[in-house]
């Protein structure tokens, strides 16, 4: 069979669109220099009309030439999906209909986000700032591609299965025999004749189920550790500055070596190191609910048992792997990924929480606090933690991003996850070595690992705007 | 000023040496000794071959010895094989006879052993490394700090202006872009069939002969993630002091903008983005390893790889001190360069 084409029968667009990619180009810079003399005009109190009507110009120009190529997209993407059969389609076109669910699943979020965000809160407000906006929606096609992918809908083959003669093929290339199996690699063949594009789609969900909880491990560590050492102060601050400082000092690579090694794994000391980092979530839990209803010894007995019953059963599953009632298992080879990314991360959170809560600590509602007799845990959780949640929620968006490109260095460096593991660091690191002569397996999860941190940075900038505007 | 600095460098020092008892530990754990005897002798020897290699090479004695030996302030072991009678000491594995070697061989001695990968001395290894990266660090530096602190002036000096914001979108898409992925890249756009082949996709040769068709590539690499995040702490500092009053006034006053921005805005504003600059060397060091894996240019940061892939004891400890006083002092220039550009800060 032929192979397919980049954009099938909508080919009669590529020229324009391609077009419109120069014009904007060009544009932009024309915009930009005509802005900057402008402006510098005006200081000067030396407004010259041409200059300035040549700037209005540019500006309209890229917004034109902006919406033109959003147009253009739109239209390959819908196109592709409306077109009957693949080769009409085009690989564009078939990725696009093979993405289908997430596209709905986006519509939906944001119709529904977008009807009703004024009652969403600082959720809703996203959708006020266009960076936000959009990457919010980057972020979300990840997840739902990811959460698709891990359900077998998006995916065209199986990412271990190797089909021979399709050693790295280029994008679009047929199957020599099909038998029931999708007849194209979309985005062709790695140098293991496995396709790429299910590779990439699989390889979200490896990131998606790592990097946000990782992250939330790690702003628990930091939480928990942070608080009381800008509270208190004094030795205890000291001692865990000291320690954080430590961790921070060492390169992140050499880490990452010395902690995920076959060898090191052996010697259990990353379990022991998942023990005490998994305590913190209950002892954070445990605080957060005990300093709230301490002065209602009923209701508080029975959230306590709650939390502790089921924090401990989760507990021992993930970090013992040893669940008395053996529905939790955590892959030991993930445990080790998640600690040490984890283990990372949480000094920085601390220093952030530490700053935040140093400054906090001086406002008038402490004090106020502390003279109708609250105690320290009640203020810091329940007085100083909210306040300080904007830049938090901020760095929790930048620090998933951050998550995902450190998970992505592991891949790289082939540490940690199984050698035929999907994820986008490592397949990178298998592409890398034909890169001068076959690009496109290690191009596809680059361009997809630099669209979702992109996006996550973007989400973080549109919350931050949003969260100063109050 | 003098007691902040003497308090910083023993801060300093404990840091440095906990953190290579870390790794000391690490590497010294049975396994890891087990695989490093069985890719010194051979992969099927028996457990009390290893055990006896081990103990011939002072593995098997208490941490806290081995460590003060590795520094130079407990005497090198002297191991004698109670059946052959041949003697085998920390000082002397350089065809040297054991009775003639000193008694005290660490890194106070400027002794930093002998690395099992390379069959070399670890200090010349890491001198000839650290040279190489030496020179990508320096044209790192050159191609990073100006644009980036350009790239900040721009956006920061008119805040929210066109420029602003074309300037701001590529900061943060540099720094959503991690090394191995702009590598990628600019490998498959400039050095590959699929793109203009006008660069060079390794940097091997670049070690002897570095020329900008060898070199460009990893240098602009490791900048374009660099870039974005001086950048963006530049333009927050410039727009802070865009709005103070003095630069009020000096409009007011009739100064022309360039003369502002030049005379009275730069000088002020490039104070923040220095501490940046220097704190951005851990993450410089990471870019490093990264970068000189992808490239194949054999630095420091590949020599730390091979270091760490092979166990090599001494040649991992020497390579984690040196990232260690890398990173500290220049924490240390980072605080003390503040406060001397900044005469607000007092020290207490």
């Amino acid at each position: 069979m032929e192979p397919l084409t980049w954009t099938g029968s909508l080919s009669v667009l590529d020229p324009i669109f391609l077009l419109a990619w120069i014009a904007f180009g060009i544009a932009v810079v024309a915009q930009i220099v005509a802005t900057f003399f402008a402006a510098e005009d005006l200081v000067e109190h030396e407004v010259s009309a041409s200059t300035r009507k040549l700037a209005e110009y540019a500006v309209l120009g890229v917004k034109i030439i902006a919406g033109l190529i959003l147009l253009l997209i739109l239209v390959y993407v819908v196109g592709g999906v409306l077109m009957p059969t693949l080769e009409t389609k085009g690989i564009v076109g078939a990725v696009s209909t093979r993405l289908l669910p997430v596209w709905i699943a986006l519509l939906v979020t944001f119709a529904a986000s977008i009807v009703f965000k004024r009652r969403l809160g600082l959720y809703g407000k996203l959708f006020d700032s266009m960076v936000g906006m959009i990457g919010f929606a980057i972020v979300m096609f990840w997840v739902f591609t990811a959460i698709f992918g891990a359900m077998d809908l998006i995916v065209t083959h199986d990412p271990l299965v190797q089909v021979s003669g399709m050693k790295n093929k280029v994008p679009g290339t047929a199957l020599p025999d099909v038998e029931g199996a999708f007849p194209y690699y979309l985005l062709g063949g790695d140098n293991l004749a496995r396709d790429v594009f299910s590779r990439v789609v699989k390889g979200a969900w490896e990131v998606v189920k790592v990097a946000p909880f990782a992250t939330l491990f790690a702003f628990m560590v930091g939480i928990t550790l942070g608080l009381p050492a800008a509270y208190f102060g004094g030795r205890l601050d000291t001692i865990l500055s000291f320690v954080s400082n430590l961790i921070l000092a060492f390169p992140v690579i050499l880490l990452f070596y010395l902690l995920v090694t076959p060898e090191i794994v052996q010697t259990g000391i990353p379990v022991y190191m998942a023990a005490v980092l998994f305590i913190f979530p209950i002892i954070f839990m445990v605080i957060l609910i005990n300093s709230r209803f301490y002065v209602q010894p009923v209701k508080r007995s029975v959230y306590l048992v709650i939390v502790l019953v089921l924090g401990l059963w989760i507990y021992s599953g993930v970090a013992w792997n040893s669940d008395p009632l053996g529905l939790i298992e955590f892959p030991p080879n993930l445990l080790v990924v998640f600690v040490s990314v984890v283990f990372v991360n949480s000094p920085t959170v601390f220093r952030i929480v530490r700053g935040i809560a140093l400054d906090i600590k001086t406002r008038d509602y402490v004090a106020a606090g502390q003279t109708r007799g609250e105690g320290p845990w009640y203020i810091m959780l329940w007085e100083i933690l909210p306040n300080a949640r904007g830049p938090l929620i901020v760095d929790f968006c930048l620090r998933i991003g951050y998550t995902t490109i450190l998970l992505g260095t592991l891949g790289f460096f082939g540490l940690g996850l199984s050698p035929e593991s999907p994820d986008w660091g490592s397949t990178i690191n298998d592409g890398r070595k034909l890169l001068s002569i076959f690009p496109h397996p290690a191009l596809a999860p680059a361009f997809s690992l630099m669209s979702l941190v992109l996006g996550l940075n973007l989400l973080a900038d549109g919350l931050r705007e949003e969260s100063l505007r109050d | 000023m003098g007691i902040f600095v003497l308090r910083r460098v023993g801060v300093m020092i404990l840091t440095a040496l906990c953190l290579t008892f870390v790794v000391f530990f690490l590497t010294n754990l049975y396994p890891a000794l087990e695989k490093l005897a069985k890719t010194q002798g051979n992969q099927r020897m028996s457990d009390e071959a290893v055990v006896s290699y081990l103990e011939r090479n002072g593995h098997l004695q208490p941490l806290l010895v081995k460590y003060g030996q590795w520094l130079g302030v407990i005497p090198g072991y002297v191991h004698e094989n109670p059946e052959t009678g041949a003697v085998t000491a920390r000082c002397a594995t350089r065809g040297m006879d054991p009775s003639e070697a000193p008694r005290f061989c660490g890194l106070l001695q400027g002794d930093w052993g002998f690395s099992t990968v390379f069959k070399d001395d670890v200090s010349s290894i890491i001198a000839i490394r650290l040279g190489l990266t030496g020179k990508l660090m320096f044209w790192v530096l050159v191609v990073m700090v100006p644009s980036a602190l350009i790239i900040g002036v721009l956006a920061g000096m008119r805040e929210g202006s066109r420029l602003d914001r074309s300037l701001s979108t590529f900061s943060i898409a540099s720094t959503a872009t991690p090394e191995y992925v702009s590598g990628v890249i600019l490998i498959t756009l400039l050095a590959s069939s699929a793109g203009w082949k006008i660069f060079k996709g390794t940097a091997t040769s670049a070690a002897d002969n570095a020329t900008l068709e060898n070199f460009l590539l990893p240098v602009l690499t490791i900048s374009l993630y660099g870039v974005g995040y001086i950048a963006r702490m530049t333009r927050a500092s410039m727009t802070e002091v865009m709005t103070a009053q003095f630069i009020r006034t000096a409009r007011l006053k009739g100064v022309s903008f360039r003369n502002v921005v030049l005379k009275h805005a730069l000088r002020n504003a490039l104070i923040a983005p220095f501490t940046v600059i220097m704190l951005q060397f851990p993450w410089l060091l990471n870019g490093v390893v990264i970068v000189e894996t992808l490239f194949n240019y054999k630095g420091f940061g590949w020599v730390l790889v091979q270091a760490a892939g092979n166990n090599d004891i001494s040649l991992l400890l020497a390579c984690s001190v040196v990232a260690v006083v890398v990173v500290l002092v220049t924490q240390l220039i980072s605080d003390i360069g503040y406060v001397f550009l900044n005469p607000r800060i007092q020290i207490s």
